[in-house]
């Protein structure tokens, strides 16, 4: 238990503390592998709530993926970091007003959840590795029995998702519009005459 | 209460970094990557909200939701970032205060 305890305050603690440095960090490419590491924290503690797969799947798809194609997109633009940091302090104030609201709003929800847990539901310790399943299968194959059965319609929709988002983005960063089409009428007007030409040639020199 | 980890821990890291994700997108008026970068976060606190409940009510209906949102991150962030180089490439500057062309 203790151990348990240990290992979700260094993820927790790491993960926020890299959260930080993303959003103030003074190079996007700091913040970009800031980003990637509050990832990795993350998926620690899923693996902690026992959701293995996720852990994996946050660790392929995002820091595989996703942080590559932000470090790409930082890479590619030529930026003035320097001048992107301009008016930082400026909206402060408003920032940091409604970022304490919200963390304010947030800890009356939780803080309830906890003075009143007979309104609330009850409220236990998660189990150390509890896969949130009856019988002994493991957690990928809770969640694809799952996927591919009640929710394989929403499954089809995500694919249809990424579909329209990779074919989006296809097209807006297509950059020479002019393709070469073909023309069928082109085609077929086209005579012997003007296009194939009959070339004596002597011996000895060349065309 | 403090060894003994329960919802309430993985509640509160998912609710600062939520903030932290607010936080950034306030902070952050001039660059557009970071803005996207914030709602990613937003989107990963929303996740451990959905993994932790999941867990906590033993149903696996939310491991599957944490999925889909996952799914609709990554294409997000993809178009969001395509955009921001078409953008760039016709403006020249990814500051938030020059995107203001469609304002009436």
């Amino acid at each position: 238990m203790i151990l348990q305890a240990l290992i979700f305050y260094l993820f927790a603690f790491v993960a926020v503390g890299a959260g930080v440095m993303v959003i103030v960090a003074r190079n996007p490419v700091h913040s970009v592998l800031f980003l990637i590491l509050t990832f990795f924290n993350a998926a620690g503690l899923f693996v902690l709530m026992g959701a293995e797969f996720l852990a994996m799947l946050l660790v392929v798809v995002y820091v595989g993926a996703v942080a590559v194609l932000f470090l790409f997109v930082v890479m590619m633009l030529e930026i003035d970091f320097i001048r992107l940091r301009e008016g930082f302090l400026q909206y402060m104030p408003v920032g940091g007003l409604l970022g304490l609201v919200l963390l304010a709003e947030l800890v009356v929800v939780i803080g309830g959840y906890f003075m009143a847990p007979a309104v609330a539901g009850t409220h236990g310790a998660l189990a150390a590795a509890s896969a949130p399943v009856v019988g002994d299968i493991t957690n990928t194959e809770a969640l694809g029995r799952l996927l591919y059965t009640e929710y394989v319609y929403i499954f089809q929709a995500a694919g249809l998702v990424l579909l329209v988002a990779m074919v989006g983005a296809i097209v807006l960063t297509l950059r020479h519009r002019e393709v070469r089409r073909q023309r069928i009428s082109d085609q077929v007007s086209r005579r012997p005459g003007e296009t194939v030409e009959l070339v004596k040639v002597p011996t000895g020199s060349g065309v | 209460m403090m060894l003994q980890i329960g919802l309430g821990h993985y509640l509160t890291v998912a609710a600062i970094l939520f903030t932290l994700g607010l936080f950034g997108i306030f902070l952050n008026r001039k660059n557009v990557i970071i803005i996207l970068m914030s709602i990613e976060l937003m989107l990963l606190a929303v996740n451990i909200n959905l993994v932790a409940f999941s867990t906590h009510l033993q149903d696996m209906a939310g491991q599957v939701f944490a999925m889909f949102v996952l799914t609709v991150a990554a294409a997000e962030a993809a178009v969001g970032l395509a955009i921001l180089v078409v953008y760039h490439r016709n403006r020249g500057s990814i500051e938030v205060e020059d995107i203001n062309m469609m304002k009436g």
